[in-house]
């Protein structure tokens, strides 16, 4: 009874399984559509994540580079000259920030923010090393933001043929957002305190001061910030609080034993303790 | 401008931030209460009392959810909307969590996926990214991700309240879900982990299902209507 039951509902089922196929295959291609929808939504913004990290690596190696190059300053007679090159390696990597905010334009900056973020940070180390040199003051936020616009030329164009005399150009600016900015700075203290020690070496007796002063101004600065900020600002901190005290223990050497040591030998006093303590032996 | 100048201008801007994050996880928090309640009240559907009166439930649950509009509305006058990134992560858990219980809602409604224009309407949301407060897309499919391994539990549940005709209906509603899964290029994100779980629901109703059909049980509503 039960066995021809199940058989004949068997039967049944098989028709009722061809309806519910076709049922489902309506069903099927409704979740199937909305899935090819998120599929390209999801494909665009990946692939534009990608292109920024790839913006923001360049941005990066091009920033390193200007650093190294500014690390010269000290020992080259002509200063001018270097920042000037600087200057022009920091206008491509301006030129690629450009790039970022083209691909930014009508997005969240905060959306892809992570892409970047190292890429900016690298940008404000190199670009507040040169105003430094040059100034011997910190660079504010909004002089980098400042220097960050950008005037869209062939969109003018297109407008301008497209609506006749349309007068204003596609401006597009990059924000440096206050956090990249103050991460920015640490890294700086680090290069500033390298800039320290190899000035010593050339025989620079006042850009070490300068120096000090400057980097206990930033060290106080943060420590004023202190637990405000995010996470990777605390970190810095501490690598910060290290390059202070190199830097200040370079210019205590300098003015207890400046006088004692030939300045060709400075250097290697400042660069390590190790240094120091054969020196003082062979003294001794 | 001097170093001190530049300092205390950025811990402004920074103590500004963090009052706007304070007053966005005190709003939250609120959300994140409402959200408990709607699940409260959708699980008793496990229960094998509640699967008589669905409906009724799902009625209770979207009174729920007007709350949760409210409420998203008073998030909304918390931050400037074109940050809505800035400030993501403290309302991305809850709101995958709201787009689950409202795709859920829907599904024991209606059997079908709900679409994200549906949850927007639901939550009080936007569709669009460029009309304010939305949800972004990443969100909303680990919301169905959450559903499916609740429809997986679901299926379980159903089975002890004896009721054979609805683990089979999840499968093919999983195995829809799985395949629209599978067309996305996905990174190796908290998404992607949560979708490399899809499987196991997946494998735990196609279990539910094969147990029904080797004892004849899944015929068993055709067989009633044959009487």
């Amino acid at each position: 009874m039960s066995k021809r039951e199940g058989n004949g509902s068997g039967r049944k089922r098989k028709t009722d399984s061809v309806q519910k196929t076709d049922d489902s295959l309506s069903q099927t291609s409704q979740v199937i559509a909305a899935f090819r929808v998120f599929q390209q939504e999801l494909d665009t913004k990946h692939d534009k994540y990608e292109r920024l990290v790839k913006l923001s690596r360049d941005i990066t190696i091009e920033s390193k580079r200007t650093i190294f190059l500014l690390h010269r300053v000290t020992s080259v007679p002509n200063v001018e000259e270097v920042l000037n090159e600087a200057d022009t390696k920091l206008d491509s990597v301006r030129q690629k920030i450009g790039q970022v905010a083209e691909e930014l334009r009508g997005e969240d900056l905060h959306q892809f923010h992570k892409a970047f973020t190292s890429g900016v940070q690298e940008y404000v180390e190199a670009v507040s090393f040169h105003h430094f040199i040059r100034h011997r003051t910190l660079i504010s936020l909004e002089e980098i933001n400042a220097r960050l616009v950008f005037v869209k030329e062939e969109k003018m164009e297109t407008k301008v043929t497209g609506e006749g005399s349309f007068p204003g150009a596609c401006v597009l600016t990059f924000q440096v957002t206050p956090t990249d900015y103050l991460l920015g700075v640490a890294d700086l203290t680090g290069e500033l305190m390298r800039m320290c020690i190899s000035s010593v070496g050339n025989g620079d007796m006042d850009t070490p001061f300068e120096l000090s002063s400057f980097l206990r101004d930033i060290h106080d600065g943060f420590s004023y910030i202190g637990n405000m900020g995010p996470y990777e600002v605390s970190k810095k901190l501490h690598t910060l609080r290290q390059s202070l005290g190199k830097v200040e223990d370079a210019c205590y050497m300098l003015r207890v034993r400046g006088s004692e040591i030939p300045k060709h030998m400075l250097a290697d006093v400042l660069s390590s303790r190790t240094a120091l303590l054969d020196h003082d032996e062979g003294v001794a | 401008m001097s170093v001190t100048e530049m300092f205390s201008y950025i811990q402004g801007f920074l103590s500004a931030d963090q009052d706007v994050r304070e007053d966005i996880r005190k709003v939250v928090q609120v959300l994140e209460q409402t959200a408990r309640e709607i699940l409260t009240v959708l699980q008793s559907v496990h229960q094998p009392t509640g699967f008589k009166d669905i409906p009724s439930k799902c009625l209770k649950a979207r009174e729920l959810f007007s709350t949760v509009q409210t409420q998203i509305g008073e998030l909304k006058t918390k931050f400037p909307v074109e940050q809505y990134y800035r400030f993501h992560e403290h309302w991305r858990f809850v709101l995958q969590r709201l787009t689950f219980l409202a795709a859920f809602v829907v599904y024991l409604e209606s059997e079908s996926l709900v679409t994200r224009e549906e949850v927007a309407k639901i939550l009080g949301t936007e569709v669009d990214r460029e009309k304010g407060f939305h949800l972004d897309i990443e969100d909303y499919l680990a919301g169905i991700l959450i559903m499916a391994s609740e429809l997986s539990r679901l299926a379980v549940n159903s089975v002890t309240a004896g009721d054979y005709g609805r683990p089979l209906r999840i499968s093919n509603f999983i195995n829809e879900l799985d395949s629209g899964f599978r067309l996305l290029n996905l990174k190796n994100d908290p998404l992607r982990k949560r979708y490399d779980g899809l499987k196991y629901d997946v494998k735990k109703i196609e279990e539910v299902v094969y147990d029904l059909s080797i004892r004849g049980l899944a015929k068993e509503p055709e067989a009633g209507g044959d009487k």
